[in-house]
């Protein structure tokens, strides 16, 4: 028993930490957003330098293949920098996704060295979420479609030629497409009774992502807050010395302190394949995006008409936690996974019901 | 990170449960806010440290078992697994037990630890007073030093089961020229020493819970002083985080809330979910109960590793008492016209529990002062 990381996997998360803050500050990520394409070649060849975008991918296909537990730090970090959707999904769901198919044997062989070397990209698509992240820079898109008695299959769709239909979101730094309707008879790579485990394996990995990312979102609005009210004046003193504003703060700080250890048990789950990992991942999910919520109200509350702004880098954040609540699971999914899980029969109720 | 645990400790949880199912009284014990409850209480933990689980985590030779953290956590989830009576001396081996171990004498410890682990003591604390509670640097009460004896003059109060405690630890002012944090002593005084008055003041559930302590020229021996002269401020606070952090209330205590709160929402569904708030009310009972108990094993994993449990522990304290208040309001809600029949078998403990959790957010500091420390000394932001 040792609920703790180990050094390493610290001086991982550090070192990204490091590099995030140095390369992919809020202006830039700011300018990037507003390409038409929303990318950056150059970033993604100085994220993909550091190793970031191999880290799923086994050392046969060119990356160093970790797990959920490494993961869910570095998503946090992805998170806290506000980095778009495209790495995350391409470099840990969607290669997970192929490493765990016995049938993407060709896929992997494929695509895996290029993913770890940044060079393509692959994007999911997944009966939870309306939209596809990413889709117009995909090389890959694995779907999942309901097809014969609306069983679900899995399609392995090439990005060329397919056709696209963009959607905007509020959060800039999203790049969301629909696709087409019917896809190529040709693209189906799996059918049958799999299918539907392998998209649920997908959307549990991919909401623990996500629950990493709110998390570290949460404590960059909470760190940006900070320092406003430490230097912002009124009745002569600044506002973080006054209670009301204090009280604000301080509730971001217990909310976060006390979704952290569920998302870490989550990862040890997933990484495990525990008995209650859906359960434990839904309630990461749940109670990162309660967190993060509050530290986006609270947040714009302390910075006052400035959090309303468009200039202010608060807003990226907010932004990025209000839509990423709803991506993979919105809380009414997640919490209909759990109120089963609680209301059914070998439910884990009592004390350590969850550990043993 | 490993949430497995070691074959050691899988046998201690083995044998716990064994003693337990073995020794836990077979029906509730009255309640320890009554006279008859109290014994009852005190003999319950009695035969505990008999079998050597009053205080796990204390060395054996003091009354204890030398258990690590794991194994205190390891102890409450089958402690409340089994539905134990809640713990009658928590005032002594929760707040003033670690104490003593950072800053008794020798002499103390052997004398004082042991008897608290058998209940020979029982602990009342004396903090607030009338007009010091979250301004606790602002109390009056005195002890003023004559010889070998400090002579203690003044009032106490929210004393809670000073009523029937033999022993009584709090601050006095020993310098009558300090002010605030300074010239305050902390001291242990027998409840029977000539110029002590106790009235029970009678809590929420009618019974009488706490109460006010005066004191009127009452001598202690400076053998009964904890830690330096002027000092108690500092004794105070040393171990005030760890205890409010991690030790005064285990997460099983929650999970074990949650999990009938579950059970009872299964019960009553069909009436319950005519608010559908409800419904949700209960989900978050076991989502929050179960983050307490993980955010409990992450501290203990750094603790071992060399942490130490500091203005975090604030963060714990607002949790698990709006935890508590949350799952209570939930089961009245879920009880509907029924949850005010305090004698009705399904009722009595939510509702006991009910009124109880409405002193959660104000004692061991308010939850308003949790906020404070945590934004003063967590975030790093000015004083007021």
């Amino acid at each position: 028993m040792d609920f703790t990381f180990t050094e390493e996997q610290v001086a991982l998360r550090d070192s990204i930490n490091r590099f995030l803050m140095k390369e992919a500050a809020p202006e830039l990520l700011r300018e990037i957003s507003e390409t038409s394409g929303g990318r950056s070649r150059e970033l993604h060849a100085k994220i993909a330098a550091q190793g970031i975008t191999g880290l799923s991918v086994p050392e046969a296909q060119g990356g160093v293949g970790l797990g959920d537990i490494d993961w869910t730090l570095v998503t946090e970090e992805l998170g806290y920098h506000a980095i778009p959707d495209s790495l995350v999904e391409s470099s840990y769901v969607a290669t997970a996704l192929l490493c765990n198919v016995q049938e993407a044997g060709a896929l992997r062989e494929q695509w895996l060295p290029r993913v770890a070397d940044g060079t393509a990209h692959i994007s999911l698509e997944h009966p939870a979420n309306p939209c596809v992240a990413d889709a117009h820079l995909a090389d890959l898109i694995l779907a999942f479609r309901a097809g014969k008695d609306d069983a679900l299959e899995l399609h392995a769709v090439p990005g060329t030629g397919l056709q696209r239909s963009t959607q905007v979101s509020i959060d800039a730094s999203r790049r969301l497409a629909i696709l087409p309707q019917k896809l190529a008879a040709s693209t189906r790579l799996l059918t049958g009774a799999g299918v539907q485990a392998i998209a649920d394996a997908t959307l549990d990995r991919a909401a623990l992502a996500v629950a990493g990312q709110l998390v570290g979102l949460a404590q960059r609005m909470l760190d940006v807050s900070v320092d406003y009210v430490a230097q912002r004046k009124q009745f002569g003193k600044p506002i973080g010395s006054f209670q009301a504003v204090k009280h604000h703060l301080a509730d971001v700080v217990t909310k976060i302190e006390f979704a952290r250890p569920v998302l870490y048990r989550a990862a040890l789950a997933l990484q495990r394949g525990d008995r209650h990992r859906a359960v434990l991942i839904s309630h990461a999910k749940l109670a990162a995006a309660d967190a993060a919520w509050t530290a986006a109200r609270k947040g714009i509350q302390v910075h006052g008409a400035c959090g309303y702004t468009w200039e202010v880098d608060l807003q990226m954040y907010m932004k990025r936690a209000w839509v990423l609540d709803a991506a993979w699971g919105d809380r009414g999914f997640h919490k209909a996974r759990l109120g089963d899980a609680l209301m059914g029969n070998g439910a884990p109720l009592g004390p350590a019901a969850t550990l043993q | 990170m490993d949430l497995d645990f070691t074959p050691q400790q899988q046998a201690f949880r083995t044998e716990v449960r064994a003693w337990l199912r073995a020794n836990v009284p077979k029906s509730p014990l009255a309640s320890y806010d009554t006279r008859e409850g109290f014994e009852q209480h005190r003999a319950w933990e009695a035969k505990l440290a008999a079998g050597g689980y009053s205080c796990v985590i204390w060395p054996k030779d003091l009354g204890g078992r030398g258990s690590d953290l794991n194994e205190w956590l390891i102890f409450e989830e089958e402690y409340h697994a089994v539905d134990a009576p809640m713990r009658v001396n928590q005032n002594g081996i929760m707040l003033l037990g670690p104490t003593l171990m950072e800053f008794g004498t020798a002499e103390q410890k052997a004398h004082f630890l042991p008897r608290m682990a058998r209940c020979d003591d029982m602990w009342a604390q004396g903090w607030s007073e009338p007009n010091a509670g979250s301004d606790m640097a602002a109390i009056t009460s005195r002890a003023i030093r004559e010889g070998d004896e400090y002579v203690l003059t003044g009032q106490k109060t929210w004393s809670t089961r000073a009523v029937f405690a033999n022993w009584l630890f709090g601050l006095f002012r020993s310098d009558p020229d300090s002010t605030r944090h300074k010239g305050l002593t902390y001291l242990l005084v027998p409840m029977d020493a000539v110029g002590i008055t106790v009235r029970p003041i009678r809590a929420l559930n009618g019974k009488q819970a706490f109460a006010e302590v005066f004191f009127d020229d009452v001598r202690v021996s400076v053998a009964n002083r904890l830690g330096e002269e002027g000092q108690g401020w500092n004794v105070a606070m040393a171990t005030a985080g760890f205890e409010r952090g991690l030790l005064l209330r285990s997460p099983a205590r929650f999970q074990r809330t949650a999990k009938r709160l579950v059970e009872l929402y299964r019960r009553y569904q069909a009436t319950a979910d005519r608010d559908p708030s409800i419904r949700d009310g209960v989900l978050k009972a076991w989502m929050d109960a179960e983050a307490y108990n993980l955010a409990s094993y992450h501290t203990v994993g750094r603790v071992a590793k060399g942490h130490r449990v500091g203005a975090e522990a604030s963060a714990n304290k607002i949790f698990w008492s709006e935890l508590d208040l949350q799952m209570h309001e939930t089961a009245m809600r879920i009880l509907g016209p029924r949850a005010e029949l305090i004698d009705d078998p399904e009722v009595h403990e939510w509702l006991e529990g009910f009124l109880f959790a409405q002193a959660g957010p104000i004692y061991a500091g308010t939850n308003e002062i949790q906020r404070n420390i945590i934004a003063e000394r967590v975030l790093g932001l000015p004083k007021s």
